[in-house]
């Protein structure tokens, strides 16, 4: 291949980017999907394999009904009409790190068909939907470890066998942008109904870009390249842009696409040496496995026992709470954060309040420790009892911020905190005079500056009180006392 | 010269009459004594007789305190394509040499459970692909009966350790017709299960969809009670069905006053050999003497059954046959990469037969000749099940055929792949509408023997059972005469 210069901005706008996405979803399964060994991350090399997943002369595999039923959770809430027989079919290739080698996969009977998702509105409000063509199971194969032994390659099969399910997009995508959204919101509803950590680092989630041009106005498609190897949502993104890119400075210059597999290097893209384009898989039914059915009535229970999704949830939060757009946004961005809101909000009763402090104190304190808020030392009734002290006025707001520091530290419940650490607020007439009366007397000019009628200083007062108090004094009831003394 | 019957052993065992001991030392000594010199049948691939024995002795040690199993102190040859924890698995294959499997088969399992001893590993062409037991990386097997014959295959080599009076069980497998025609060629008693009655966990995949387990017997009722030991649903085995299993042996005393018994026209044809027709014909007298109906019928689709086999089979053993890689386990050979070491140790590894096999199935599996050839194949699968289903739904209980089309052939007579395959004309169909079928023996034609075949329909090998005591019964002296 030759390079060819990547065509300016200008000349990128005459041309059209069409986009299909095929992503890998690691199932949360605990044991494998054809054998019984733990499907666990991280283990010592080859420490989770047993005679099915080595691929020992006789072995044969068993289904995990347990990764069916996350499969089929998956495909529901991505709108895909489940099959009640589907096959699995054998996917055959020689690899070092396949060690049947046939994948066990589904092909032309795929577990769910004709899905789709939203990834927002356009300009003019249509909601933008991305058609899913299919969803399948299918196992993963190992991982070859070719930088451990020099001149040889490693073979780890732990992961040989863990259960994936193949989300495979239309090409409706149109721009990189919309490719990023496409996979947020797809993680944000894999995440909603608990089917896979959806981690990209981890490998749980893997994403492969099937990537085109065309002229604007031009209904057919152009030749396809497959983009993989991308590790992020954002260099799927930069992966995109760069392939559509050198796509249209070929087309431009007059040359053709070449159908082939491209890798991303993390700025740049680069033929993949082995043509996998070329690859005849010679699929064909697994005999070892029967025809998989699934009863009616257990796919409707499936469907029944779906959490509420994203989208359900930004509409409630937005009509039972009253939360801006804004707000929703933010507080559904996944299933734990959403419910640490809620059970607050429930229990302080004033959902804006409850809002604030988890999108402010509690957001930060995340973003600082980089905790998830599923392992959050502060409970949300903790927090819910630390919004009432404050609401009530047993603390001040600046009181709150502190003993929410103390709970982040401690664990420990608010009021006892407040208790402890000395902040509840004092509202007592006698205590909060005679503070009034030592500030006074103690800042003469000032106190009769104020009395000839300059209102301004009344801060510088209230605050020399406050310091006075160490932050306990109730400030609303210390300004009539104040305006009090002055009022004859 | 015969081994002692299952059912004796048993019994004799249980009693301390016999000690099990001394059952596998009769054994040994005549295994050392048709193994030995050139004129050695090659039975076996691997025998361990140390093991056996102490195998024996704590079956005696165990005795007093446990109920007697099925085939207490009985010694049951196992094909190499079965894994087994003590005894290397080979397949008869170099790409398999000294491999130990980490794991156990259910039905070696099952065989222990029923204080049978495992006995052997024995010879078979390799990974089950032929008809002749010649096919195999340790040189052929030969023919108890005359051992410049073939004892027929794949699983030749258990054929010969009942025939030749070693053992009066061993397990053997099929894919298409290997255990029915070597009993047939060895003049014993040979039984493919319905497809599901058998686990195949650990057993060595060749085509999925068609292999089963299969037991031999030196009698219908040793194989009546090796079948009814290793049969059974297995939750390993995604394909075996949860269907109970009868007791095989009940129907032995009985007659066939109730029987109706289909003679498909299609496995008499013409060009029939003549002595084969008249001995098919003389058992048939004996079925009507017994009480059983008999009548013709059709089952038209049977000769597509070979082409469909030879179709769907390799298809299967391309892919099955694929972790032979040289990566994990096995014979591995270097080369110029990772290409060149695949290359180097599948083609070493594997022999001309089960090469040209893995080369058809891989061609019919591939894109633009799938539907031509896999697909078509399939479709015609189902229209030779259709037929038999369509048979027994009409009434009829069993089947009577020849169970080859000749009797035991010359060691290398037949060099011509195609014209081995014609061996399985008869048996291949039942493995491809996943009946059950014997072989049993039903006379000589110049002193080789000729098996008789019945077939019944899905899970009842109960019925085919009674129809084969009762046959054998009949025939007495004759069936080996």
């Amino acid at each position: 291949m030759t390079a060819t210069a990547a065509a300016p901005a200008t000349t990128l706008d005459r041309w059209e980017m069409v986009v299909g996405l095929e992503v890998h979803v690691q199932l949360k399964t605990r044991t494998k999907i054809f054998c019984g060994c733990s499907s666990d991350f991280g283990a010592a090399p080859n420490a989770n394999t047993c005679p099915v997943c080595l691929a020992l002369p006789g072995a044969l595999p068993v289904l995990n009904e347990r990764a069916v039923g996350l499969a089929t959770r998956a495909a529901l809430a991505l709108n895909c009409a489940v099959q009640p027989v589907s096959i699995f079919a054998r996917k055959n290739y020689f690899y070092p790190d396949l060690p049947k080698g046939y994948q066990i996969s589904q092909f032309d009977k795929p577990l769910a068909l004709d899905g789709w998702i939203e990834i927002g509105t356009r300009a003019v409000g249509a909601p933008i939907r991305i058609g899913i063509t299919r969803v399948h199971m299918e196992e993963d194969a190992g991982k070859s470890i070719h930088d451990r032994f020099s001149g040889a390659t490693a073979i780890d099969l732990n992961r040989s066998g863990v259960p994936l399910i193949e989300i495979v997009s239309e090409p409706d995508i149109r721009s990189a942008e919309q490719a990023g959204a496409y996979l947020r919101v797809l993680k944000q509803i894999l995440e909603y109904v608990d089917v896979s950590d959806v981690n990209m680092e981890e490998g749980s989630l893997r994403v492969d870009a099937n990537v085109s041009a065309r002229r604007r106005g031009e209904t057919k498609l152009g030749t396809k390249t497959e983009v993989k190897n991308m590790n992020s949502f954002s260099g799927v993104e930069r992966a995109l842009e760069v392939e559509f890119a050198r796509h249209v400075g070929v087309l431009e210059a007059g040359g053709t696409i070449e159908q082939q597999t491209m890798l991303w290097d993390g700025s740049a893209v680069r033929p993949a040496r082995s043509k996998e384009g070329s690859h005849d898989y010679r699929y064909f039914p697994e005999p070892d496995l029967p025809p998989l059915i699934l009863a009616l009535d257990w796919i409707e229970q499936v469907r029944k026992d779906l959490p509420e999704l994203p989208a359900a949830r930004r509409a409630r939060f937005a009509t039972d709470y009253k939360l801006g757009e804004y707000d929703v946004e933010v507080l559904t961005a996944n299933p734990r954060l959403a419910d640490y809101y809620e059970s607050v909000a429930r229990a302080h009763g004033e959902p804006k309040a409850a809002a604030n402090w988890v999108m402010g104190e509690v957001m930060a304190t995340l973003k600082t420790s980089g905790e998830d808020i599923g392992r959050f030392r502060v409970r949300p009734a903790d927090l819910a009892s630390l919004l009432n002290l404050v609401r009530d006025g047993i603390v001040s707001h600046t009181a709150g911020k502190q003993i929410f520091g103390h709970m982040v530290a401690t664990g420990d419940p608010p009021a006892q905190i407040a208790e402890r650490e000395g902040l509840v607020q004092v509202d007592d007439d006698a205590q909060l005079s005679a503070w009034l009366d030592e500030v006074l007397a103690e800042n003469p000019v000032e106190a009769e500056r104020y009395g000839n009628g300059e209102k301004r200083l009344q801060g510088v007062l209230i605050g020399a009180v406050m310091k006075k108090s160490k932050g306990r004094a109730d400030p609303r009831k210390l300004n009539q006392l104040l305006t009090a003394r002055f009022a004859s | 010269m015969t081994a002692r019957s299952c059912a004796v052993v048993r019994e004799e065992t249980a009693a301390g009459r016999v000690l099990a001991t001394d059952t596998v030392d009769a054994a040994v000594a005549r295994a050392r004594e048709v193994g030995a010199g050139r004129d050695g049948l090659n039975v076996f691939v691997w025998r361990d007789d140390d093991d056996a024995k102490s195998q024996a002795s704590s079956i005696a040690d165990r005795l007093a305190d446990t109920k007697p199993g099925a085939l207490l102190g009985v010694p049951v040859a196992i094909k190499d394509n079965i894994a087994t924890l003590t005894m290397p698995t080979t397949c008869g294959s170099k790409i398999l040499e000294g491999y130990v499997s980490p794991y156990e088969s259910t039905v070696v399992k099952r065989l222990r459970a029923a204080g049978a001893i495992p006995f052997g590993k024995t010879n078979m062409d390799e990974f089950a692909m032929g008809s002749s037991t010649e096919h195999s990386a340790y040189g052929p097997t030969k023919n108890p009966i005359a051992p410049d014959r073939v004892p027929g295959g794949s699983s030749g080599g258990s054929a010969v350790a009942v025939a030749s009076g070693i053992v009066s069980i061993a397990l053997g497998s099929e894919t298409g017709g290997s255990v029915r025609q070597p009993a047939a060629f060895c003049g014993i008693v040979g039984v493919k299960p319905t497809y599901g009655r058998v686990s195949r966990f650990g057993l060595v995949a060749f085509a999925s969809s068609l292999d089963q387990v299969g037991v031999f017997g030196a009698t219908v009722d040793d194989a009546a009670r090796g079948l009814g030991a290793i049969a059974g649903h297995d939750p390993m085995d995604s394909t075996s069905a949860n269907i109970a299993v009868p007791d095989y042996h009940a129907g032995a005393n009985a007659d066939l006053k109730d029987l109706v018994v289909g003679l498909p026209k299609e496995y008499f044809p013409a060009s029939l050999d003549p002595e084969i027709r008249r001995l098919c014909d003389a058992a048939v007298d004996r079925l009507r003497g017994l009480g059983a109906t008999v009548k013709e019928v059709s089952l038209p689709h049977t000769d597509l059954a070979i082409p469909v086999y030879y179709i769907v089979a390799p298809a299967e053993a391309s892919s099955n046959l694929a972790r032979f890689d040289g990566v994990r386990y096995g014979f591995r050979l270097e080369g110029e990469g990772l290409r060149g070491m695949y290359e180097a140790t599948r083609s070493k590894g594997f022999g001309p037969e089960v090469t040209r096999r893995i080369l058809l199935g891989t061609y019919v599996l591939s894109a633009g000749y799938y539907d031509a050839y896999y697909r078509k194949a399939q479709q015609v699968r189902t229209l030779i099940a259709d037929d038999f289903r369509r048979v027994f739904e009409s009434g009829v209980h069993v089947l009577f055929t020849p169970t080859a089309p000749s009797t035991a052939f010359q060691i290398g007579a037949i060099s011509d792949p195609y014209e081995m395959y014609l061996s399985d004309i008869f048996t291949a169909t039942a493995n491809l509408a996943g009946v059950p079928a014997m072989s049993l023996p039903i006379g000589r034609i110049g002193g080789l023997p000729v098996g008789g075949q019945f077939l019944a329909s899905h899970f009842d090998e109960a019925r085919m059972f009674t129809a084969a005591y009762a046959l054998e019964r009949a025939l007495g002296a004759e069936a080996h005469a």
